[in-house]
């Protein structure tokens, strides 16, 4: 079988794997990842502020998306994005959103409560003292926050939010399901219309499998790194 | 906002003639628990193998245990799936591809198999957390009583590793669970994919996926229940 | 359920009086598509990845087809409409699945591709004249020997999900006592590889589909499409949004316009009789009958004995 393995499919076809597929896939994950830790991290303050209404609905909201497969919430947000938007505008009709901000929305919503778990534990691991501290010198809880606390607990968590970014740049395969073109959408397609399973399902194994080697390595790399710093 | 609720729905008939679209999403989440249970036991024993493997002194199980879990950790969950699924038959002999192709429920099996080798990629990095994570001392009172390697895990490591690693395996189950509804791109009619032709069938989009939502977060309820159950049962008395 | 039939037969009602009372629409107050397609200068146009030659992908991954060129006129119409000077075009790629709840919730605005016109989907969304006749039939590997739907008895099939063929082979499959497994599938390419890959043995679908899938697989000839159909030629349409009788004035009026005119004859010996992209196949299938009349004088009915 290997003996007729057709390199120039792959070749032929790297523009529009990289250039098209590749290119979505990257910009996917930087911006879930960025906009998810965002978001996570209010959460995760939303969780530990001791509000009651607002602890639970944050609580809810996590345990909620971490109890759905991805696939589901996925389709979910596809169909449902527009009428939260109309909802949102006050606008009667259905808002139109493209699929590339659909797609945002729904990684960011749902990796959001995987990102808010770690910096909950990221803030925990401060010890009460530094808060104390800091409102023995006059700050109010954002100052504490923003100058003392969340910056230790994002460099302690920094590895783990990294990790968690590469387990989003796999997911983002997902998408395959909505007929969009990430990387592997952009692959099966060339493999369909051409009949070259073998080879475009495989290459795609090989390229997701290095990047994610290498972000990975690197991580633990970081990892040792912000060890030996604390 | 122009969307026609119907919540009677689930007591149509639905177009496969056997039963009412509530059957069919119970007929998905059957699916989608059987494919779980199948594909953790298999993950279990082959991540516990694994993650065992990465703890011992032997520098080769080391290095295949760790090529394994980075192998298995590094492609995207769908990949495999299609790896599997579309390209294994392809590149084995022909008799045993067209054999495997023609298998009644192939996407069943199929779906057991990738998601088995799959978690057990992460059930091994669990099992050698646990094992690590036991005093060293443990693992020479075991030598020093004359046990051997293979005794040493059996009645001394791996008990108290595995009570360790509860919740994690709890979580990673959880994650197998949810993970059965990627294989609905190779044909697997699990619960996600039941919802998925229900909306097809009936339009009732949001209907669906809120059934489908409710029954996901039930089997979650029910594992996590189940799961300190296990827990307390098998605490050893007085310890932590 | 009553309720739901009553608001439906109503809006029906309303969109076909409409139609034909308000053609061609006002300029004074826009509402619905034609508002939001004026407010924003973008119309979106949702295309299929493999529904050749309706709406498919070409060598260079570029949307194009049958039901595409019909979607671009529709557009310069709505375009002449509302007087604008530029209206950008943007494309949406949609499956069988996502394609009716993306009309609805206003991701895309035209759908353009071998949608079936069904009495049951003009409760989700409505369609313009339709622009294709088609029955539903099955594919399968020629020395498979299968030739009629009982011959698939015990065997499993393949179709794409979200489509009326999954339906109906499902219905057959309970009413015959066949006993079938059907998988569904994400789009047609992936079914009918299902069937080039032996993992099932026929792929049921719209025969103008299996045609030309079959002529742009690596091997056409050793595929045979099904003797005996499993329904009647129905008719495909470009879907739109319900209840939104204005647009729908504006894509009828374009359609039609285009189909009486010598340029829809053209357009349709361009991708039916003619070599077309990617890979110069030729599907020769030259006007049928039913397709002239159809042509001659444009309907929208989503009942097959109409035509």
């Amino acid at each position: 079988m290997l003996a007729n393995f057709d390199f120039s499919v792959i070749t032929s076809n790297l523009p529009y794997l990289f250039f098209d597929g590749m290119r979505f896939t990257l910009g996917l994950t930087a911006m879930a990842a960025g906009m998810g830790i965002v978001l996570g991290t209010l959460i995760a303050m939303a969780r530990l502020s001791g509000v009651p209404g607002l602890k639970h609905v944050a609580k809810v909201y996590v345990e909620l998306m971490r109890s759905l497969p991805l696939v589901l919430v996925i389709f979910w947000f596809y169909f449902l994005v527009p009428y939260i938007g109309a909802y949102v505008t006050g606008s009667p009709n259905p808002i139109q959103v493209g699929a590339f901000p659909s797609a945002l929305i729904t990684f960011t919503l749902f990796e959001a409560a995987y990102f808010s778990e770690i910096m909950r534990a990221g803030i925990q691991s401060i010890p009460k003292g530094q808060t104390a501290a800091a409102s023995a010198l006059g700050m109010n809880y954002w100052q504490s926050m923003v100058n003392v606390v969340l910056p230790q607990a994002f460099r302690n968590m920094l590895p783990l939010l990294l990790t968690q970014t590469i387990v989003l740049f796999q997911d983002t395969s997902l998408v395959y399901v909505l007929s969009l073109t990430d990387f592997l959408g952009a692959a099966s397609k060339v493999a369909q219309r051409d009949g070259r399973l073998v080879e475009m399902y495989l290459f795609a194994a090989v390229v997701y499998f290095a990047v994610c080697f290498t972000a990975s390595f690197l991580v633990r790399r970081l990892q040792a790194r912000v060890a030996i710093i604390r | 906002m122009n969307y026609n609720w119907n919540w009677g729905i689930f007591f149509e008939p639905s177009p496969e003639g056997t039963g009412t679209y509530a059957d069919m999403l119970l007929s998905g989440l059957l699916w989608t628990i059987v494919t779980a249970l199948c594909s953790w036991v298999m993950a279990f024993t082959i991540g516990s193998l694994i993650g065992v493997m990465r703890t011992l002194p032997s520098k080769t199980a080391n290095a295949i245990g760790t090529a394994y879990v980075e192998l298995f950790r590094n492609i995207p969950l769908l990949v495999q799936m299609f790896l599997w699924y579309f390209v294994l038959p392809e590149v084995l002999p022909q008799s045993w591809g067209t054999w495997l192709k023609q298998l009644p429920n192939a996407p069943f099996y199929t779906g057991v198999v990738c998601l088995g080798f799959f978690t057990a990629s992460r059930v091994a990095e669990q099992v050698r957390a646990g094992i690590q994570a036991l005093p060293r001392g443990q693992r020479m009172a075991g030598t020093a009583m004359g046990f051997t390697v293979a005794q040493t895990y059996r009645y001394v490591l791996l008990p108290n590793a595995y009570r360790i690693i509860l919740p994690p395996l709890t979580s990673e189950f959880l994650n197998n669970l949810k993970n059965t509804s990627v294989a609905l791109t190779i044909g697997l009619l699990e619960l996600t994919a039941r919802a998925r032709s229900m909306q097809e069938f009936s339009f009732q989009v949001f209907e669906a996926f809120t059934a489908a939502t409710i029954l996901y977060v039930l089997i979650n309820l029910v594992v996590i229940t189940a799961a300190s159950f296990i827990e307390r049962s098998v605490a050893v008395p007085g310890q932590r | 359920m009553q309720v739901r039939f009553d608001r439906c037969g109503l809006a029906l009602g309303l969109v076909l009086g409409a139609s034909l009372l308000a053609a061609p629409a006002g300029a004074e107050e826009l509402t619905g598509t034609l508002k939001k397609v004026k407010d924003s200068g973008a119309i979106t146009i949702g295309y299929r990845d493999s529904s050749v030659p309706f709406s498919y992908l070409d060598g260079n991954q570029k949307p194009v087809g049958y039901a595409m060129d019909i979607c671009y006129k529709i557009a310069d119409a709505v375009k002449a409409q509302l007087k604008l000077d530029k209206m950008e075009v943007r494309l949406n790629p949609v499956t069988s699945a996502t394609r009716i709840p993306l009309i609805a919730n206003g991701t895309i605005d035209l759908e353009c591709g071998s949608t079936t016109n069904n009495a049951e989907r003009q409760k989700q969304a409505t369609f313009t004249n339709s622009h294709f006749l088609t029955a539903t039939r099955f594919v399968a590997k020629k020395d498979a020997n299968l030739k009629t739907f009982d011959d698939l008895k015990g065997k499993t099939v393949v179709s794409t999900s979200g489509t009326t063929n999954i339906k109906q082979i499902n219905e057959a499959n309970t009413e015959r006592k066949l006993g079938l497994t059907i998988l569904p599938a994400k789009d047609h390419a992936e079914a009918f590889l299902m069937v080039e890959t032996g993992r099932a043995a026929a792929f049921v679908m719209d025969d103008v589909l299996l045609a030309s899938l079959a002529a742009s697989s690596k091997t056409p000839d050793a595929y045979a499409i099904s003797t005996d159909p499993l329904s009647k030629p129905e008719p495909y349409g470009i879907m739109l949004r319900k209840d939104d009788a204005p647009f729908k004035a504006v894509a009828d009026a374009a359609t039609k316009a285009l189909y009486t005119s010598p340029e829809g004859k053209a357009l349709y010996d361009k991708w039916f009789t003619q070599p077309i992209p990617p890979r110069g196949i030729n599907m020769k299938l030259p006007m049928s009958d039913a397709m002239q009349k159809q042509f001659k004088n444009p309907s929208d009915s989503p009942d097959p004995a109409a035509y």
